[in-house]
């Protein structure tokens, strides 16, 4: 009998979705929706409890298949935490559409089982069934507005993309288990200690990375992102942007610095591409944009691109503490990104104009005089996410320059500079639209008290991020510790 | 020895001209036929390797049911399968470069052929001697001990494909004549009942 203490979290959310799937079925229809939705906040709350009592040092159960520790613990908060606040969003969204029906908060829930399986996973076989638990739910739920066209494509088209990837994920996990003779994690680690491998485990670690990459979409494997973040229903656009992209870049470090990290100088110059590309076609692209849901596709991809930075300098050799900071750096980020992105959504979904969803960065003109406080929270997030001090998104951005510049990796970060900069043109083009440019008619009110809730904490998150700081990095550090130990 | 070499050579040759046929050939409906072939070669190939079980899961899974589904899905439906074909030449250069490219780097991998050491007996590992059970009881064992984490996990997948079939495809249309056996039956004037005259027919 495997030791079922340190998967606890991921059990309880496996029976959970299974009971609330019930719940829903054994209730009218009216209201299954609504109640079934409270119940699985509920359960994504009760989880961070249980991943934060079962957390104790590192234990790994399942023959090794399967691991918490600190890196774990932290990351898996930060999911739940996102996973929550989306369900949360969604529900008037989804009551206004008429298709609030209880399968949606179900759908996140097991979604949010795959995230938990991701980051634990310690082995390339719970790694792959990780990534399709959570994929299979998010193609679901991308196409949830079924009887819409953009919603359906959106699905489809996600579908037959991650498919592919996974197919390039596969091929690489076969190609190292066929070259090395194993899919654990501590076994692969302890033998390329020397730094040296086939060439077959090369190449298959290209195409892990490839499939990988599609996760966290970083160029140039980033096609799907701007099509489907537009085409799906708001409130699944807010959910992608956030739980996924922080689950599968954590995934992408634990198979990278877990797995291979001594196989550095064979992945740190792919990671650096990848970073370089994304973070300069997110800025660039995203200028253009008239649409915010596809500006918040193009902002994602460079925000990961930013984050790459971290992985590319926890492939270094050599220098211990850089390589911790790298990873430190993207677990800052990660949690800052999270805080942003899920307030900018936020009044993403209040751009409701006689009912109906309203798009355009145009439709945002003379927010300041319709609605004040909207106008200032938005700006806060866009400031943030430009990356303008004092604000959060600048001490994640510092976190992660400060350890490409302690590797040594000056382009990187010169780089990356350079492209906040650009990036910070179309951040900062919102905040003139709503400040500066003629009023248009005023959004649809009033403000639900949900969504009060959540733009205040992220909005006091985000702006006094710098007077308390230390729960965070505080929290970084010792995932960090967890990750890579002395 | 010679016979199953010579074996090895005929399944994976008609499992490859197969497979290539699923995808050159005009009528879906052959697609279909060539990817069972595909399906019973590769059953064969398992046979050789030793691995009887998972050639009969091949062909009870694969051919029973997959490819029948299939073959469903494609009569039923009517797709211009002649449309979805039209960029097909278009893009042939370009994938076929890629494809060059690909095959390249993988004779160079092979070519080179370099494994870490003791990587087949690592992989070996965990089953049991393949003389002392069948190979039905070997996976028996190990699915359900050393893989239960993945058989579980699997599960789930599969549970989610479910509930994802039915959100996206059912719907509860007004108008439809469902049938309810109790309600029909007692129907009111379904039965009548009659006095009849002694000695008499209706």
């Amino acid at each position: 009998m495997p030791d079922l203490v340190p998967a606890l979290p991921e059990i309880f959310l496996a029976v959970m979705s299974m009971a609330l799937l019930m719940a829903g079925v054994f209730q009218k229809e009216e209201n299954a929706g609504r109640s079934v939705s409270y119940l699985a906040i509920a359960t994504l709350v009760v989880t961070i409890a249980i991943v934060g009592v079962v957390a104790d040092g590192r234990a790994s159960t399942f023959g090794g298949a399967f691991v918490t520790d600190g890196f774990a613990v932290y990351v898996k908060g930060l999911i739940l935490i996102a996973t929550a606040a989306a369900v949360l969003m969604s529900r008037e969204y989804l009551e206004q559409h008429g298709i609030f029906r209880f399968e949606f908060p179900v759908l996140m829930v097991l979604a949010a089982l795959g995230m938990l399986m991701m980051v634990s996973a310690n082995d390339l076989i719970s790694l792959y069934l990780g990534i399709e638990l959570q994929s299979l739910s998010l193609y679901v739920i991308a196409s949830f507005q079924r009887d819409t066209t953009r919603s359906a494509e959106a699905g489809l088209k996600y579908f037959v993309l991650g498919a592919l990837s996974s197919g390039l994920l596969l091929y690489g996990i076969s190609l190292v288990y066929g070259f090395s003779g194993s899919t654990n994690f501590d076994a692969l680690a302890q033998l390329f200690q020397a730094g040296e491998s086939p060439v077959g485990v090369t190449v298959g670690l290209v195409f892990i990375i490839a499939g990988l990459a599609f996760k966290v979409s970083a160029v140039p494997f980033h096609m799907w992102t701007p099509d489907v973040y537009e085409g799906a229903p708001t409130p699944v656009t807010a959910f992608f942007a956030v739980a996924p992209k922080i689950a599968a870049m954590a995934l992408f470090v634990r198979v990278m610095v877990g797995a291979f990290g001594d196989l550095g100088d064979q992945w740190q110059q792919v990671i650096i591409f990848i970073s370089i590309a994304s973070m300069v076609l997110g800025a660039f692209a995203a200028i253009n944009q008239t649409n915010i849901k596809r500006l918040m596709a193009y902002s994602s991809i460079g925000h990961m691109g930013y984050a790459l930075i971290g992985l590319a300098v926890a492939g270094g050799a050599g220098n211990a503490e850089a390589r911790a900071d790298g990873v430190s750096g993207i677990l800052i980020y990660l949690a800052i990104y999270m805080f942003m992105n899920v307030g900018a959504f936020a009044c993403i979904l209040q751009m409701r104009r006689n009912g109906r969803m309203v798009e355009g960065i145009g439709d945002l003109a003379g927010l300041s005089k319709s609605n004040p406080a909207m106008a200032m929270v938005l700006a806060i997030f866009m400031f943030s996410m430009a990356g303008i001090p004092p604000l959060a998104g600048f001490f994640g951005k510092l976190y992660i320059f400060l350890a490409a510049i302690e590797a040594e990796l000056f382009a990187l970060a010169i780089i990356g500079v350079l492209a906040s900069v650009v990036g910070a043109v179309y951040y900062i083009r919102i905040v003139k639209v709503m400040y500066f440019d003629a009023p248009e008619e005023g959004f649809d009110g009033p403000v639900s008290m949900e969504m009060k809730a959540v733009l205040v904490v992220t909005g006091v998150v985000t702006l006094f991020f710098f007077v308390w700081p230390l729960p965070i990095l505080d929290g970084a550090g010792l995932a960090t510790a967890a990750l890579l130990p002395g | 020895m010679i016979i199953q070499s010579l074996a090895f050579y005929l399944f994976s040759i008609v499992t490859v001209a197969s497979a290539v046929m699923v995808i050159s050939a005009r009528n879906p409906v052959h697609s279909v036929l060539f990817l069972i072939l595909a399906f019973f070669n590769s059953a064969g190939l398992f046979v050789l390797l030793g691995a009887e079980f998972l050639a009969m899961i091949l062909v009870v899974v694969y051919v029973g049911a997959v490819a029948v589904l299939f073959m469903f899905v494609v009569m039923m439906l009517d797709i211009n399968f002649t449309a979805l074909r039209e960029g097909f030449l278009q893009y042939l250069p370009l994938g076929g470069l890629i494809g060059l490219v690909l095959l390249l780097e993988l004779a160079v991998i092979l070519g080179g052929w370099i494994i870490a050491p003791g990587a087949a007996e690592r992989a070996a590992a965990p089953t049991p001697a393949i003389d002392s059970v069948h190979n039905t009881e070997a996976l028996g064992q190990l699915i359900y001990t050393n893989y239960i984490y993945f058989f579980q996990a699997a599960g789930m997948v599969l549970l989610v494909a479910m509930i994802g079939a039915i959100v996206l495809t059912h719907r509860t249309r007004p108008g439809v004549r469902k049938q309810k056996i109790s309600e029909q039956v007692a129907r009111e004037d379904s039965i009548e009942m009659r006095d009849m005259p002694s000695g008499g027919g209706i």
